[in-house]
């Protein structure tokens, strides 16, 4: 057996310093990121990175900064296994190997010119940062833009400081709930759904981004057919466990569709009859 | 047919060829196991293969795309260092049958579509594939002719076919005319002889059947309209999710990354290992949401992966009808019988269309 390098491989790494790690919450945590090289991160909002901590494994996370930001980009983790555990224990000067970017993101030259309405559930805020940050550059591209964040309790809550600005901005309409309250807590309380009803939209010149738990998704497009949103202006982004990014592995198959090559943005319209896909 | 393409041997000197391949490189060709199970395997001597046998055990994927794979090493000491590595080695592997070969192209196609596999291409270019054409089916659970695997077209660099007196070889690449012109022990093809193969072709049409009571071309068709049929609720009840169908098949190819550092904790290796659609974790999120839970969803994908999904995205079937996981199956799961039954539920709705 012969052994070579392959320098031109796909599953090279870049190799990334963490600039800081920011404690969203009890859970979270936000990574700035910034490739040794000085090369940047070339990527559209939706899109996601394989993150590396070599001896521990490689994770499929998205993008939560904005492309336009070229001096550093940023990752939202939530410590649920190995990698993320990891994860959360390094410090600013550390550093891991990326991949990326994958998957085809928010069609944003479909969306310039519409209203939107972006529907968040818990980490789903993550990947919708970034088309959000987005949007606030480049403001004047869009008409309305409203947000729904929904999150479990008011101690999930991410981005507090982001979204107190957001609710802030007299050219952005944002609406909050939370499933359980606690006493100090004086906004919406209910499911993300109970958000929906309510905003005054319309739903021919809107498009809907939607990200959350795989619960979250059929009675959140429930809701916005009732509203008479057409079924191709619906976008959902979805989470598999991608293991290679490229259409290989087939660990992210959606029936024909591989989740990390053709989405994992998709359209309500591309995947509506496919079992397995929600 | 061109015949400057084809060159003669005789059956007495088949052994002799096989014997003077083993010093230019590795050779595998079929050995027997016994119970009539045969496998690829490293040969030093032409007595150790079997000409005559039925699909081995595990297909030649496992040169194409090992069963466990580095592609990277890093290095922790003090500053983090990756390199991408591949392994190959220079290998001829005899008598291949054509169901195995459309294997190795379904592969290709895969691996080649972008981005790239750079590994599995590096590693291919160093394969030599001689195969050897079957004249009559291997067992019952064949179904080659269905998805047209069963005549030699491409994917070869030499294919022997076995006449009344001789084999006559048909040269496919310039790799395998170099093997030709290593040794004198091939003479010219005549006309007589392209004449006996037309004629064991055209024989092997009427042997060669279809298996399935349908024709490739209604798949896609057929596929679309079963999504929901009884045939996988059945399934349920009898698959023991034991992932035997999808290791040997020459058209799986799904895998999982997973890594080890060594003793030292400074250095460590990160691998591909085959993987199944048919175990439980594969299609399992963070969150432990299974996104194919029931048994019967994991073995309908098998078969739309097969018959249905890849005809869309590469233009191919990706079944080779070599019969491996009917004949591993625990359960007697037939690949046959589910199509058979898959047509005969949905024949009445298909046929409303066609007519």
């Amino acid at each position: 057996m012969a052994k070579v390098v392959i320098k031109d491989s796909p599953y090279n790494l870049k190799k990334a310093k963490i600039l800081d790690v920011k404690t969203l919450t009890e859970k979270e945590k936000l990574f700035k990121l910034v490739f040794e090289d000085k090369t940047w991160l070339d990527f559209e909002p939706g899109q996601f990175i394989m993150v590396s901590l070599m001896g521990i494994g490689e994770i499929p996370v998205s993008i939560c900064s904005s492309p336009l930001n070229r001096h550093y980009f940023e990752i939202c983790v939530r410590a649920v296994g190995k990698v993320t555990n990891s994860l959360h224990k390094l410090k600013a000067g550390d550093i891991i190997g990326v991949r990326g970017p994958y998957g085809n993101g928010f069609p944003i030259k479909s969306l310039e010119g519409h209203d939107l309405l972006i529907i968040a559930g818990g980490l789903g805020i993550a990947p919708l940062r970034s088309l959000i940050l987005y949007s606030i550059d480049n403001r004047r591209d869009f008409g309305e833009i409203h947000i729904l964040f929904g999150c479990k309790t008011p101690g999930e809550l991410l981005f507090e400081d982001e979204i107190e600005e957001w609710s802030k901005r007299l050219d952005i309409h944002f609406a909050c709930t939370v499933d359980r309250a606690d006493p100090d807590w004086k906004g919406n309380v209910g499911l993300i759904t109970s958000l929906i009803p309510g905003v005054d939209i319309d739903p021919l010149r809107t498009y809907a981004a939607v990200v959350g738990p795989p619960v979250m998704y059929k009675f959140v497009i429930k809701e916005l057919l009732a509203k008479g949103l057409p079924v191709d202006q619906i976008l959902l982004s979805f989470e598999r466990h991608m293991k290679c990014g490229m259409g290989k592995c087939g660990r992210c198959q959606i029936q024909n569709l591989y989740c990390c090559k053709d989405g994992p943005v998709f359209t309500f319209k591309e995947i509506m009859d496919m079992a397995e896909a929600l | 047919m061109k015949i400057e393409q084809y060159k003669l041997l005789e059956k007495s000197l088949l052994k002799d060829f096989i014997n003077s391949l083993i010093p230019i490189a590795n050779v595998y060709a079929p050995v027997s196991k016994g119970f009539n199970n045969y496998v690829f395997q490293n040969i030093k001597s032409a007595d150790e293969v079997s000409i005559k046998y039925i699909p081995t055990i595990i297909p030649p994927k496992k040169f194409f795309l090992p069963k466990k794979e580095n592609i990277l090493q890093f290095f922790i000491e003090d500053e983090l260092k990756v390199e991408p590595v591949t392994e190959y080695e220079n290998l001829i592997i005899f008598g291949v049958h054509t169901c195995d070969i459309a294997g190795i192209k379904c592969l290709n196609m895969v691996l080649s579509d972008k981005p790239k596999d750079t590994a599995y291409l590096i590693r291919k270019k160093h394969v030599t594939i001689i195969g050897i054409e079957c004249n009559d089916y291997c067992d019952e659970y064949a179904s080659c002719s269905f998805v047209g695997a069963h005549m030699p077209t491409t994917g070869y660099d030499l294919m022997f076919t076995e006449l009344s007196e001789y084999f006559i070889v048909h040269i496919h690449s310039s790799k395998g005319m170099d093997i030709i012109e290593k040794t004198d022990i091939f003479k010219d093809a005549s006309i007589a002889q392209l004449e006996e193969l037309k004629i064991l072709r055209n024989n092997k049409m009427k042997i060669f059947n279809n298996e399935i009571p349908t024709e490739r071309r209604y798949l896609p068709d057929l596929f679309d309209r079963s999504f929901n049929a009884n045939v996988w609720k059945e399934l349920e009840q009898k698959c023991l999710s034991c992932g035997n169908c999808t290791a040997v098949c020459p058209t799986c190819y799904c895998f999982d990354i997973k890594e080890e550092v060594d003793l030292t904790l400074k250095a460590g290796e990160r691998y591909r290992v085959w993987f199944s659609c048919q175990l439980d974790p594969f299609a399992k999120v963070a969150g432990g949401h299974d996104f194919r839970k029931e048994r019967s969803a994991r073995q309908r994908h098998r078969f739309y992966r097969k018959f249905r999904y890849h005809i869309d995205r590469y233009g191919m079937v990706f079944c080779t009808g070599c019969g491996r996981c009917s004949r591993t199956c625990m359960a007697k799961i037939n690949l046959k019988e589910v199509l058979t039954s898959l047509i005969r539920e949905s024949e009445a709705k298909i046929w409303r269309k066609w007519l």
